[in-house]
């Protein structure tokens, strides 16, 4: 066939050809790979001369305090800075957020207090002229959102029963289809924006407003990433012609949303098995050897570590550190039946062992039972060697999410460029449950936050009384949060659009309201506990219920027990449906996660003592895991607990936080590939102990 | 029928191939110095269960187990042999691997009734770890308080029965190290047919902290843990042991 681009030759056509779908190019085009990792290279000098001056950079930065440089004057966008290397002549794959490496960039969109603290607790000022700009004459998200709330969210929000609200910095989780910049070339996608932007309804209500202007933004936002792009001589009006192309290409899609926005979480996407594309066909016409695309992957890796953004002590104490969750899915298996590894995915797993270990990018792999056995050995070797594999079940996803979808932040699954989601911070169900019991009164502040329902006035609990009650407490806390979110999402479209991100999507995007849980096992516990046990309430001399003290035992959240996990999955259901009365921002659709993977921490600490014995203070259960030390039958029946929460009313995901000795997984760690499949019988016993068979080999 | 069962450990992955859903038995007539589960020494503790709870239990989980199965563990598993009979008879019924971890000591040539009972839980059972606790007969009533004469026997009517096994041996510094019982506890496993595998254990001090909750003296205080590659060593010894057996039953 005629090609219309020169980037396209030897690629087979499909309605990929005619309009932007980059999932028809990967089914018409892609190569899966059943050999094993035989075929992987080492690190080149230059990638190795590279990682040792991060290494240096890194040490530098750790003994600054963890900040080695920030700018305080210029305000970041897609062509804020001049390019910036670490070694122009060693690298392959070129860009930072700046104008050099470790230099965190200034957002003040979100925020203009956030962003100015994040720079004083780090010991720097930001300009004056800039704070007085964002302070007087530019309004940020932050500002925004203040001025609409109503002091009953305020309340909410101070007393932390809805924690983690994303109302002084990005929302993050939205992934923009950055491999649409190297299979598209810019010129490509501008013309499409622009005929989107040519078919909008021509009756000027409010939503067609706003779909104009956020048209034009993104239209403008396309014209800088090829002039950022041009700042490193580079021209990506056009496609990628070869592998090194792509790779770069991609990577100035994705630079350009880490340089216009400070998100929570800012996700690559899925792009290994799109890449690969490029790598088989500039093999097989000998353009590269694999040494070359290992380095080419290596060095994209690298980059993708050095994302960094200027953040508060607060907000890394949230989360436990300074994650940017540049969450790569990687795998799965395509709806046509075929798996979808390929070489690539091999060499970016490689990255960990060319590079060493690294929680970032977040390496993930979509797990499936029909994933080729040799790829499954590779993952497992690289798990026990590195503990920098995240894993999530493609065959659940797949079931709603289609084959072409990654994970944002851990665990939420969106179609690439077709979906979107808003993120929604965490209501703490454990502290609802005592407001539930103290009549909507604050157990640690002892203010009035919720509505003054009766509280409970027995010296026990009655099961159905609190039940009762609960759902009563949950109906009004849905209520405000999700009224909190749409006053949030509406401001941060409004101040702090993401232009380049929606800008690599599709026009008509599906929004998902992205909701969340905490605290889910302190309640099934105290349910459980009021039901099954005895529970006694102490109160203070104000009458108010401060400490619980259970007579007896009962079931526990996380053995397996139906009496307590039925709780669970209730609560969960119940939240839910309350969540779903409610009206949502622009039409998003709402879903829940229960994911606190870090930040369980915090939340207990600002949650008084609970019916299920769990004392003010002390640390929630990380997502849906069961209370530490609760579990006592073992993993499978831990984990079974966990499995029975309907993933249909927590879309956005469940995790459950599992460590494990390596010991514990059988002796030579060989238990590990194959048991984990517990959907197929391979037959054939792996077993770790030395085996006889060998010992005759040897005499022969 | 019931039980006397001390726990279930869902996630087991030491204690035979694959995942394993492992039984932990009340009693054990042993008391070796080293036991780490003093806990399980009383027939009559822990909780009764019904061969249908546990494989209710199992079977909820059973994608777990796929190239897994069940093991009963203790305590001495063997002392309920008739409980054993049910639960493996009906464990056979749905497939399932079943995997006995026993030292052998209930088990007596004489006692022909009892052996009658063990005749039929071998029908059902895929394969048994015996733990040999020591090879040399006075040095194991002094680790154990019983002679070792029946369990070796055990393993002798296990071959005859032709039951594959899997021998386990701790390794305890100054007790079970020696060059010369290693070798021997070769040439006897040399002299089985019918085992498939060896399993070495460096003794370990984690069951300390259960003595001093039960208020029982532990008699192995102060002797250190044996390290990985002590055990290694161990391993190659035993091995040696069971080379130079094979190798002279070639010629």
């Amino acid at each position: 066939m005629e090609y219309l681009y020169e980037g396209w030759e030897g690629f087979e056509a499909g309605t990929w050809v005619k309009e932007i779908n980059v999932r028809s190019f990967i089914r018409h085009n892609y190569t899966p790979y059943d050999g094993d990792e035989a075929f992987l290279e080492g690190a080149t000098n230059d990638t190795l001369d590279l990682w040792n001056q991060v290494t240096e950079l890194s040490k530098k930065e750790r003994e600054a305090g963890g900040v080695l440089d920030m700018d305080t004057e210029i305000v970041t966008g897609i062509t804020s800075h001049g390019p910036g290397y670490l070694n122009k002549d060693k690298e392959k794959i070129v860009g930072f957020q700046t104008d050099k490496p470790f230099k965190r960039a200034f957002h003040p969109y979100g925020g203009i207090r956030t962003a100015e603290k994040a720079c004083l607790d780090n010991g720097y000022e930001v300009d004056p002229k800039v704070k007085e700009f964002f302070t007087i004459h530019r309004k940020t998200h932050n500002a925004g959102v203040f001025d609409v709330y109503t002091p009953e969210m305020r309340a909410c929000r101070s007393s932390h029963i809805i924690t983690g609200l994303p109302d002084a910095y990005g929302r993050g989780r939205i992934i923009g289809d950055y491999r649409r910049v190297a299979l598209y070339g810019v010129d490509r996608l501008i013309e499409d924006k622009m005929e989107q932007k040519e078919t909008t309804r021509s009756a000027m209500y409010s939503a067609v407003i706003r779909e104009r202007e956020e048209l034009a933004e993104q239209i403008r936002a396309l014209h800088q990433l090829k002039e950022m792009a041009a700042s490193y001589g580079y021209d990506i009006s056009k496609p990628a012609r070869n592998t090194q192309e792509a790779i770069q290409w991609l990577y100035f899609g994705y630079l350009a949303a880490v340089k216009e926005q400070n998100g929570a979480a800012m996700s690559l996407g899925r792009t290994s098995t799109f890449l690969d594309i490029y790598a088989e066909r500039d093999l097989k016409a000998g353009v590269y050897t694999e040494k070359e695309i290992q380095e080419l992957v290596d060095q994209f890796i690298m980059k993708l570590r050095l994302v960094k953004f200027a953040r508060t002590p607060e907000y890394n104490a949230l989360f436990s550190g300074d994650p940017q969750w540049v969450t790569e899915s990687i795998a799965g298996v395509a709806i046509d039946g075929r798996h979808m590894v390929t070489k690539m995915s091999y060499r970016y797993l490689h990255t960990l062992k060319n590079l060493g270990p690294s929680p970032e990018p977040n390496l993930t792999v979509l797990w499936s039972v029909n994933l080729p056995e040799n790829f499954k050995r590779f993952c497992a070797k690289i798990s026990i060697e590195t503990s920098s594999i995240q894993y999530e079940n493609d065959d659940l996803m797949r079931f709603t999410h289609g084959d072409d979808y990654a994970i944002a932040c851990c665990v939420s699954s969106m179609r690439v460029g077709k979906e979107m989601q808003f993120f929604g911070a965490r209501a703490n169900l454990a502290k609802c449950l005592l407001y539930a019991i103290n009549g909507g009164v604050d157990e640690i502040s002892h203010k009035q936050v919720g509505p003054e329902y009766r509280p409970i006035t027995s010296e026990y609990l009655d099961y159905d009384e609190v039940m009762k009650k609960f759902d009563d407490m949950m109906e009004w806390l849905a209520g405000v949060y999700v009224n909190t979110l749409n006053i949030i999402h509406y401001m941060h479209d409004k101040y702090c659009y993401e232009k380049i991100q929606m800008a690599l999507h599709d026009k008509n995007v599906t929004r998902w309201f992205a909701t969340g849980i905490a605290g889910l096992s302190v309640v099934a516990d105290s349910l459980s506990a009021i039901k099954y046990a005895k529970v006694r309430v102490i109160r203070d001399e104000t009458g108010l219920a401060v400490d619980y003290e259970v007579e007896g035992d009962f079931p526990k959240y996380g053995n397996d027990d139906d009496r307590v996990d039925e709780l669970a999955r209730e609560v969960v259901h119940t939240f839910m449906k309350h969540i779903r009365k409610n009206h949502t921002y622009r039409g998003g659709i709402p879903t829940t996660s229960i994911l606190t993977i870090t930040s369980n921490v915090v939340y207990g600490k600002n949650t008084g003592s609970t019916p299920d014995g769990r004392k003010k203070g002390e640390a929630f259960a990380p997502g849906a895991n069961p209370m530490h030390r609760r579990d006592t039958h073992g993993a499978v029946a831990s984990l079974a607990s966990v499995s029975k929460l309907p993933f249909i009313d927590a879309q956005d995901g469940i995790s459950n936080t599992f460590s494990i000795i390596p010991g514990a997984l059988g002796k030579e760690d060989k238990i590990f590939v194959g048991d984990i499949d517990v959907d197929i019988d391979c037959g054939g016993a792996c077993s770790s102990p030395t085996l006889f068979e060998s010992l005759d080999t040897d005499n022969e | 029928m019931e039980g006397y069962v001390h726990s279930i450990e869902t996630f087991g992955t030491v204690d035979g191939p694959g995942i394993r859903f492992v039984i932990f038995m009340q009693g054990c007539p042993l008391r070796c110095r080293y036991c780490h589960n003093p806990d399980t020494w009383d027939l009559h503790g822990g909780n009764r269960m019904s061969v249908e709870e546990i494989l209710m239990q199992y079977r909820k989980n059973k994608a777990f187990y796929s190239k897994g199965g069940i093991t009963v563990t203790g305590g001495e598993p063997l002392l309920q042999i008739d409980f054993l009979c049910e639960l493996f008879q009906r464990a056979k019924e749905q497939k399932i691997h079943t995997c006995i971890d026993t030292s052998g000591i209930t088990y007596h040539t004489d006692n022909t009734e009892y052996n009658g009972k063990l005749d039929t839980l071998m029908q059902y059972t895929d394969l048994v770890m015996l733990d040999i606790k020591h090879i040399d007969r006075e040095a194991h009533h002094e680790l154990t308080g019983a002679y070792n004469e029946g369990i070796l026997d055990f393993a002798r009517y296990l071959e005859k029965k032709k039951i594959p096994v899997w021998i386990r041996h701790v390794v305890v510094p100054g007790i079970t190290d020696k060059e010369e019982y290693l070798l021997a506890l070769g040439r006897f496993i040399g002299s089985l047919s019918n085992v498939k595998a060896l399993d070495v254990l460096p003794y370990h001090t984690m069951g300390v902290e259960k003595y001093r909750k039960l208020g029982i003296p532990y008699s192995l205080e102060g002797v250190e843990p044996m390290s990985a590659e002590g055990a290694k060593r161990a391993k190659e010894s035993i091995l040696s042991g069971i080379k130079e057996v094979r190798q002279k039953n070639k010629k």
